[in-house]
């Protein structure tokens, strides 16, 4: 097996073993970024002497006796997450040419934790859209079928994972971000607890919904990378003060499902959702039932109006966290003769269709007049959606579905139809807006295409969403299959 | 009353501080009024007494000591500038 498809934790041990050097392993992960990425694009930019150059230093002090959970170990960080020395654009024009002079909350942690960086990965700008097309460089091909969408915007994190082109990566999750290119992409994603961990650097698009998360090849590299990344950070006033268990230990604490209560949100089998993504659901739950869970039916009432409520949230923050691009501080600047002009103009050169689609949303849903109808009529709604989570976890521990209604979609498909492409979200944005976890796992494939089982826990529950995709995988090869690219 | 006429597209424009063509206002124009009709089903819930949720966390106030900590210099600061003169961003002329 070529050194680039290893897991963290199997690199981790061979690394721990003496068997590999960090050097070694990022080479062979540089070299297939280089024979897949023309196909595949995951990347927006690649930093091989600057991986290299931390692959070293990885090696040194491992020599030198150290060890650290991810030392010497190659991830890829989605470009929506700030990078000091390294350029970060969020997929978008205006921010072309910009050094952050700081890192992330969690890069650092990363850093901490004796991670090597290969590149930054590709985005639908400001991390708005379901595909990664709105990206403003170029789009990212899903590994598994080139003419289909990875999902999106964490596109680039998930296809670079199935290509593999990291050995993990970061991705951020505002309506789905994580968990809908995971599972068009067979790998697994999971987006944290709102609070869970720092948004500190994250480039901001929905403040009240934002969350970091990982994109890994198994649930225990997702266990891994969590431990590495979650906890209070002092820099943002968002994140929950609460200890931060040892994941890899708790996936750990269970041998079956016996005890575990699952619940079925009818709602979540929309309308148009694919037979062939309700077939793999259906059977992953009855593979759950033969670990040993207790599998009900329980009602989410409110789940249908979670698209009308996050596409008036998302965009309202978002026009409100985009005011900041005007050409000013950092990023494109276009001169229009004075202030304003040069304010409209950097903004129109600079912001992409989909960006000024949702400006304009949540410019409208904010202003005198619509602000009742809309922003505050959908944060009402939004009480209900969490009423909806708090009383079924009163019932059970962990809830089921599918990650998204469909499989990968072909490229150019719905790029022009965004309330199509808003659609996509439906399995995903309520999460968002409760504030609660969930985490999406390979769980079969439609048409060829990988398909993904969504495991949603409450507030604080990622141990078990994480002992209930571990076990679930224990029992099953679906994560095991990789894409043939460049075979 | 979700449909939005081409004079309220350029007046959100106008707030937004974008600059349209006519072409993306036509486009704007039809693709907002179907987000913003699908929106309308939320009308059909009767929220009466719901108190609206601006964050899913049981946080509020969060405060630090006031204290003075590391930050940017200003060299670090301007780094990323477009245009700047004397340690400060430079812009365009506020009042005439």
């Amino acid at each position: 097996m070529e050194l680039y498809a290893l897991t963290v934790h199997e690199a981790q041990e061979m690394l721990r073993r003496g068997e590999i050097s960090s050097v070694e392993l990022t080479e062979s992960v540089l070299e297939r970024v280089a024979a897949v990425e023309e196909e595949v694009g995951a990347y927006i930019s690649v930093q091989p002497e600057l991986a290299l150059q931390m692959a070293h230093f990885a090696d040194e002090r491992r020599a030198a006796g150290e060890d650290r959970p991810l030392l010497g170990i190659p991830l890829g960080i989605k470009d929506a997450i700030i990078t000091q020395g390294v350029p970060t654009t969020a997929g978008s024009r205006i921010l072309e040419g910009f050094v952050p002079p700081f890192d992330a909350t969690t890069v650092a942690k990363l850093r901490m934790a004796g991670a090597v960086f290969i590149g930054k990965t590709n985005t639908d700008e400001f991390t708005m859209g379901s595909s990664t097309e709105y990206s403003a460089f170029h789009v990212t091909r899903n590994p598994w079928n080139l003419d289909r969408v990875p999902g999106g915007s964490s596109g680039g994190s998930a296809a670079a994972t199935a290509a593999g082109e990291a050995l993990a990566t970061l991705g951020t999750d505002t309506g789905g971000s994580i968990r809908t290119p995971a599972s068009f992409c067979g790998v697994v994603g999971l987006k944290p607890t709102y609070g869970r961990v720092s948004r500190y650097g994250a480039i901001a698009h929905g403040s009240s919904l934002d969350q970091i998360g990982p994109i890994t090849k198994d649930v225990e590299d997702a266990a891994i990378l969590l431990g590495c990344i979650a906890g209070h950070d002092p820099l943002d006033a968002t994140t929950l003060d609460a200890p931060v268990p040892d994941y890899v230990a708790e996936i750990k604490r269970r041998s079956d499902l016996r005890g575990l209560k699952v619940g079925i949100p009818t709602e979540y089998f929309v309308k148009g959702m694919e037979a062939g993504v309700e077939a793999a659901i259906r059977a992953a739950i009855a593979k759950l039932a033969e670990l040993g869970a207790k599998i009900m039916e329980v009602s989410l009432p409110h789940t249908q109006y979670g698209i009308p409520v996050y596409y008036i949230v998302a965009p309202a923050e978002a026009s409100a966290n985009l005011s900041r691009y005007d050409g000013v501080r950092y990023g494109l600047r276009r001169d229009g003769g004075d202030m304003w002009e040069t304010f409209r103009q950097t903004r129109e050169a600079g912001f992409g269709p989909e960006v000024k689609r949702r400006i304009m949303l949540g410019t409208y849903a904010l202003s005198a007049g619509y602000y009742d109808a809309y922003y505050l009529k959908a944060q009402q709604v939004r009480t209900l959606l969490r009423r909806d989570f708090e009383e079924a976890f009163q019932k059970v521990d962990v809830l089921v579905s599918a990650a998204a209604p469909g499989i990968a979609f072909e490229l150019g498909s719905k790029v022009n139809d965004p309330l199509q492409m808003y659609l996509i979200d439906v399995l995903t944005v309520t999460l968002n807006l409760g504030g609660v976890c969930g985490i999406s796992v390979p769980c079969g494939f439609s048409e060829g295409m990988p398909v993904g089982l969504q495991i949603i826990g409450p507030a604080l529950g990622e141990s078990l969403i994480l002992q209930t995709a571990y076990q679930y995988q224990q029992a099953t090869e679906w994560h095991k299959q990789k894409p043939l690219l460049g075979e | 009353m979700a449909k939005l006429s081409l004079a309220e597209v350029e007046m959100i424009a106008e707030l937004a501080k974008l600059t349209l063509t006519d072409e993306e206002k036509a486009i704007f124009q039809e693709q907002l009024s179907e987000v913003l009709e699908y929106a309308e089903m939320l009308q059909q819930l009767d929220t009466t007494g719901i108190p609206p949720t601006t964050s899913a966390l049981p946080l509020s106030n969060v405060m630090r000591a006031d204290v003075v900590r590391p930050s940017l210099s200003n060299e670090e600061a301007l780094f990323n500038a477009p245009e700047a003169e004397d340690g400060s961003f430079k812009v365009r002329a506020v009042l005439d």
